[in-house]
């Protein structure tokens, strides 16, 4: 009771303090100078239409190689949490019809979808986390709707792995044509799209790594939510 | 009034209640369901605040990826929460 009491006053006091610290900053109005420089050099200097990608890939491209090395160590501490020596599916009954039918007919275009937005991610909003998390989905239906599927780790697992390295890749080029890690070669020494703003053959590596990242994405969450599915089967071995 | 913040501000509303209710519920699994609608309704906000690709990820991670991951947790657990202060709410305080 009086804990409870206590939480709520200081609860009150916290939300007081941040609503008035917050009301005084102005929302999307007058742009920071970093915000300005990007907004105003982000053609010339990556070609991507949408600045969002072009900070995320571009600018601050180390980060991004950061953020996917912490969904790597999340994905690798589920598996290693949930490392069993032999696993099944254990589901005992399917899906319903409107489930399998609909998955069937669904899937191609769920995965279209997730595969647009991450090779589009420097034309529209997106990119390839959305992307990976889309085509995630996509697999999650399937173990959803059918109670013997299971992904193909064989190829599931070295996918993930080539899609990692070949990001470390595309930077280390980088690093060795021009000055610093996850430089653009691709825009900025070699030149190639620069004719083509706004389409699809343009805005140097970001395409790339996107697509990289995107499939690199995709792949590690479907083998977390294929390491939750699955269970242990108590083998006579 | 403008008709879209008024549509703002019923979908930040429906949020509150839907995490009230997230809280709240006793079957987890409707808690579930409950905490989905939250992020479902936040992705729909920020695609009213000019935010689609926060929206998209919003959409695939908080509301599918979570909650499947919620639902498998609750399927190898229990369904419901224990009835140790299984009074309402309105009691508990």
């Amino acid at each position: 009771m009086v804990k409870r009491i206590l939480a709520i006053i200081m609860l009150l006091i916290v939300g007081f303090w941040m609503a008035n610290a917050l009301s005084g900053v102005p929302f999307g109005e007058d742009k920071m100078l970093v915000g300005k420089y990007y907004l105003e050099n982000v053609k010339e200097q990556t070609g991507a239409v949408n600045a969002v990608t072009a900070v995320v890939v571009n600018y601050r491209g180390f980060d991004t190689l950061g953020e996917v090395t912490v969904l790597f160590i999340a994905s690798t501490g589920v598996g290693a949490l949930l490392w069993r020596k032999k696993k099944e599916r254990t589901a005992k009954s399917e899906g319903s019809v409107v489930l399998r039918t609909g998955s069937r007919i669904l899937l191609p275009f769920i995965m279209l979808f997730g595969a647009y937005i991450f090779i589009h991610g420097h034309l529209t909003p997106g990119g390839g986390f959305p992307g990976g998390a889309t085509i995630a989905t996509a697999f999650l239906m399937l173990y959803l709707a059918f109670k013997d599927y299971e992904i193909e780790h064989k190829v599931f697992e070295p996918i993930e792995g080539l899609a990692g390295v070949g990001y470390v890749t595309v930077g280390l080029i980088g690093l060795a044509i021009g000055s610093y890690f996850l430089f653009d070669w691709i825009w900025q020494t070699w030149g190639w799209g620069h004719e083509n703003i706004g389409r699809l053959l343009s805005a140097g590596f970001i395409p790339i790594i996107y697509t990289l990242i995107g499939i690199k994405v995709g792949t590690e969450l479907t083998g977390i939510v294929d390491n939750m599915v699955r269970e242990e089967v108590k083998g006579n071995d | 009034m403008n008709c879209i913040v008024c549509i703002e501000y019923i979908i930040v509303a429906v949020m509150v209640l839907s995490a009230i209710f997230a809280v709240e519920w006793g079957d987890l699994l409707a808690a579930v369901v409950g905490m989905t609608a939250v992020s479902l309704f936040a992705s729909v906000l920020f695609f009213f605040l000019q935010a689609p690709d926060v929206a998209m990820t919003e959409a695939a991670i908080g509301a599918a990826m979570s909650a499947a991951v919620f639902i498998f947790a609750i399927k190898r657990t229990q369904r419901y929460e224990s009835e140790e202060e299984g009074a309402g709410w309105w009691l508990r305080w």
